[in-house]
Order: structure tokens, then C-alpha cells, then sequence
């Protein structure tokens, strides 16, 4: 324990000294990245999840639902059926060569989050949309709205308060998972730390400080969620 | 005013109504009864095609809104409905239920004014429509004496102060005509009386109206004419005196002697 002691001493050490900042901007730079990733991969999720949930929802009597509903039901199979790292390195290494564009490792990986979550968001959000009683559909359509108007001022609203509780569970695997991004050379908590732990030969005390700058994270994340519940409730009897 | 023409209705193999034949004029109340599943509320619900119909015509101000290609959210604004279980907005205040459809309809006609504009026709602001629909839902809950419960959630309210709600919901449209379905099923025996008053006031207010209804004395006293349906057909039809005192059908005479105890 004495040897443990040092090693955490050492770690501390390397933040005053001369390299400190170097590192200081690259666990705040990995850290950035992180939530970078996760925040605007769950915007773009919920983005893409929501129209995917509606079109599996449409009432399909037309070829053009039935179409969607299709490549919908191909994108979700797609995504869901296959690991995110791999989808990371077909994006980044198969994708982005054959359309010959050039994008930062970073964006690549929001993108590729925000495809992926879209897929796992959607069937959330259809499970939502469905716990909504069907008479609020029927009521918003007899005062003349239409199916889009309803859903989007009605049903919705009422689904993503069902749903949250899923929807920050969804968040936080997200803040987690985005510990791949390294796979395509993004640079993120894991990787701010990695580089730490090889430049001084030591990986015990920056890994572990690097699991609890997560679980502060990921504690934060959820008492946001509490409160965001909670502002939602007062349409509740109270 | 609604006339329907040979109206079939089937789910998958069940056929629920069979060549059903009526016409509804202006000002008329027309009540629905029968045994439970004669198709009462099938009926009603392809009135305004929240049931499609399988076949026939429902001829509402002159349109076939059981044609596919018409846009029947044109129609059902000036064709209210009830619903027995109210089917409020949920995440929306009492005042807010009642104003969201006029006022986004009133924009989205505002919008196509500014396209097509043949008669010039003042274009109002968001603000004005607002305004307006506003003046017209606070005095429909004057008159439903709902007032105080303007800013308050559906979920605090009891059933009959709902429903009335939901009738000041559809009357908010300005509708031609209002159906009910069931719209006393789903309460409280002491918050019927309620309802019915309101539904009474608005029958004499000359609105036009189809109820279904298991309330024979709210069929007699205030239907103008009453449909009895028994297995998808209308069976018999008359004055609520024809029918009450004076049934004919076999079928009829053994609902009435179960129902009028």
C-alpha cells in the first residue's frame, strides 16, 4: 500500500510540473470530446429515432409508408445488429474513402453515435408513443388536426415523458461507449489518460482517475435527469 | 345535413354494419340506442371517418368524406365529437385544450392567405388569433361554469367537469354538428346529471346533434328522433313517442322492457 501511496503522490506530481499544463489541456480536451460525442450523438438520435418511431407508427394503407417502414426496419437491423466499433471503422475507414471526403476523427465519431443511438432511440420512442392512450390520437384528429400535428404536439410530448427515465439511460451508455473513439483516432478521456499512463510508465492511478472522472460524470448526468422529471410532472395530479 | 348512403362497415372478417341509410338534417337530435354491440359506436365513429367506412358514402354539407381523397381534417372541424372516455389533451391546461386547434388552423389558413388571397382578406397576426380564441374559449367556460379551471391539467378535474370541458373543446371548432358517443358511460352516477344539463342546454341552443346513449330519458326527452340498432342494421326509427311507447320490433319491445325498469 505504501507503493500505492507513491504512485498517487507521482500522479498529483505530474500536474505541477513543468508538462502539467500539457496534460491538464488534454484530460480537458478528452474530456470535451467525451460529452461532445455523447451530447450531440443523443441530439442527433433522438432527431433520427423520433422519425423513425413515427413511420413505424403511420397507419400503413399507402406504398409510401410501407416503403419507409422498410428502410426504416434495414437502418434499425443494421445498427443495432452490429457493434459500434465496427461501425466506427466502416464510416470512417470504408464510407469516408469511397465518397473521398475528409472529415476530423471527432465529427466522424458524433456522426456514427448519433446513427447508432438513432436506431436504439427509436424503438425506445415507439414504445413511448405506443404507452400513450390511442384517445389522445382520436381526440387531437376529431378537432380537425392532422395525424403530424397530433403527434407532434400531442403524442410526442406525452411519449418523451414516459420515456426519459430510458431516454438518460440511453445518455449515459452513450458517455460510456464513447470510450471507442480511439478506434478512429479521436481523442477522448480514455485516450487523454492512456497517453499519461505511457509517457510515465504508470497506468494504475490515471486509469483509476480516469473511472472516477466517469462515475462523477455519470452521477451528475442522472441528477439532471431527476430534476428534468421532475419540471416535467406538473401536468400530473398533483 | 349528413345523409349516409348504403354505409358497410367490416373489421377483417366481421361485418359490424350492413346498409346502414340516413339522413340527418339541421338542427335535428338524433339518438342512437341499442344492445351493446349493435354497432352504435361504429356507426357514429364512421359518421366522421374516425372510422374508415368499408363501403358506401357519408355525405356531410354536400361532400363524400368517406372518399379517400378528400381531406377529412377540412371536415371534422365543423363536425365535433364527444368521446366517452374524453380523451382530453393530457399535457395541455383546460384553456389550452380548447384553444389549440382553432388557433392552429387559423394560422395555418392565415399562412395560404398570404399565397391566395382572392377576396382580401385581412391577414392577422399569431398575436390577434390568439386573442380571438381566446375571448371565444374563456366565454364557452363562462358558460360550461368552468372559469376558475382555465389554467389547471385534465388530471384535476373530475369526470363530468372533463367531459363538459370536452364539449367546450369541439363547440370551440364552431361545429356544424356534435356526436356523442357515450358520453355519460364512463362517469360517476352523481356527475351524469351534469353533462346531460349541459347537452340539454345545447340542444335548445338549436345545435345539431347524434348521440349514442344508454340515457332513455335524455332519448325522450330531448331526441327529436331515435334510432334503434340492433346487429348492424337500423332496425326501427321514429319520434322518441314512436319508440318508446309505441315499438313495433319485437327486438325493441324486449330492449325497452329491460332497459325501462
Amino acid at each position: 500500500m505504501e507503493d500505492f501511496g507513491i504512485k498517487v503522490q507521482k500522479f498529483i506530481g505530474l500536474f505541477s510540473g513543468a508538462s502539467g499544463d500539457v496534460y491538464r489541456e488534454e484530460i480537458f480536451t478528452g474530456l470535451q470530446n467525451t460529452l461532445k460525442i455523447a451530447v450531440v450523438g443523443l441530439l442527433l438520435g433522438i432527431l433520427i429515432g423520433t422519425l423513425i418511431a413515427i413511420v413505424r407508427v403511420i397507419p400503413k394503407y399507402k406504398t409510401l409508408p410501407k416503403v419507409l417502414n422498410a428502410i426504416c426496419s434495414i437502418y434499425v437491423g443494421f445498427f443495432r445488429g452490429t457493434p459500434i466499433v465496427v461501425q466506427l471503422l466502416l464510416f470512417y475507414f470504408v464510407a469516408l474513402p469511397l465518397m473521398g471526403v475528409n472529415i476530423p476523427s471527432v465529427t466522424v465519431a458524433m456522426i456514427v453515435f448519433g446513427l447508432n443511438s438513432g436506431a436504439y432511440v427509436s424503438e425506445i420512442m415507439r414504445s413511448g408513443i405506443q404507452s400513450v392512450d390511442p384517445g389522445q390520437m382520436e381526440g387531437g384528429r376529431s378537432v380537425g388536426l392532422s395525424f403530424s400535428t397530433t403527434m407532434i404536439r400531442i403524442v410526442i410530448p406525452q411519449a418523451v415523458k414516459n420515456i426519459l427515465p430510458t431516454l438518460g439511460n440511453e445518455f449515459i451508455s452513450l458517455i460510456k461507449e464513447t470510450s471507442v473513439v480511439s478506434f478512429v483516432g479521436a481523442l477522448d478521456l480514455y485516450v487523454a489518460f492512456r497517453k499519461i499512463g505511457t509517457s510515465t510508465y504508470e497506468f494504475m492511478v490515471p486509469y483509476l482517475a480516469m473511472a472516477v472522472i466517469y462515475i462523477v460524470l455519470i452521477a451528475i448526468v442522472s441528477g439532471l435527469i431527476k430534476l428534468l422529471e421532475r419540471g416535467l410532472k406538473k401536468s400530473d395530479r398533483g | 345535413m349528413i345523409e349516409v348512403k348504403n354505409l358497410n362497415k367490416s373489421f377483417g372478417k366481421v361485418h359490424v354494419l350492413h346498409d346502414i341509410n340516413v339522413n340527418i338534417e339541421k338542427g335535428e337530435k338524433v339518438v342512437v340506442i341499442g344492445p351493446s354491440g349493435s354497432g352504435k359506436s361504429t356507426f357514429l365513429r364512421c359518421l366522421n371517418c374516425m372510422e374508415d367506412p368499408t363501403s358506401g358514402e357519408i355525405n356531410f354539407n354536400g361532400v363524400n368524406i368517406a372518399d379517400m381523397k378528400v381531406d377529412i381534417n377540412v371536415h371534422r372541424q365543423k363536425m365535433g365529437m364527444v368521446f366517452q372516455h374524453f380523451n382530453l389533451f393530457n399535457n395541455k391546461t383546460v384553456l389550452q385544450n380548447l384553444m389549440l386547434a382553432p388557433v392552429l388552423l387559423e394560422k395555418k389558413r392565415m399562412r395560404k392567405l398570404r399565397f391566395k388571397n382572392p377576396n382580401k382578406e385581412p391577414i392577422k397576426s399569431t398575436k390577434e388569433i390568439k386573442a380571438e380564441v381566446e375571448k371565444t374559449a374563456r366565454e364557452l367556460l363562462e358558460r360550461i361554469g368552468l372559469s376558475d379551471k382555465a389554467d389547471v391539467y385534465p388530471s384535476q378535474l373530475s369526470g363530468g367537469q372533463k367531459q363538459r370541458v370536452a364539449i367546450a373543446r369541439s363547440l370551440c371548432m364552431n361545429p356544424d354538428v356534435i356526436l356523442f358517443d357515450e358520453p355519460t358511460s364512463a362517469l360517476d352516477p352523481e356527475m351524469v346529471g351534469e353533462v346531460l344539463q349541459l347537452m340539454k342546454e345545447l340542444a335548445d341552443s338549436g345545435m345539431t346533434m347524434v348521440v349514442v346513449t344508454h340515457e332513455m330519458g335524455f332519448a325522450r326527452e330531448v331526441g327529436t328522433r331515435v334510432l334503434f340498432m340492433d346487429q348492424g342494421r337500423i332496425v326501427e326509427e321514429g319520434t322518441p313517442d314512436d319508440i318508446f311507447n309505441h315499438p313495433k320490433n319485437a327486438r325493441l319491445q324486449e330492449f325497452l322492457s329491460k332497459v325501462l325498469v
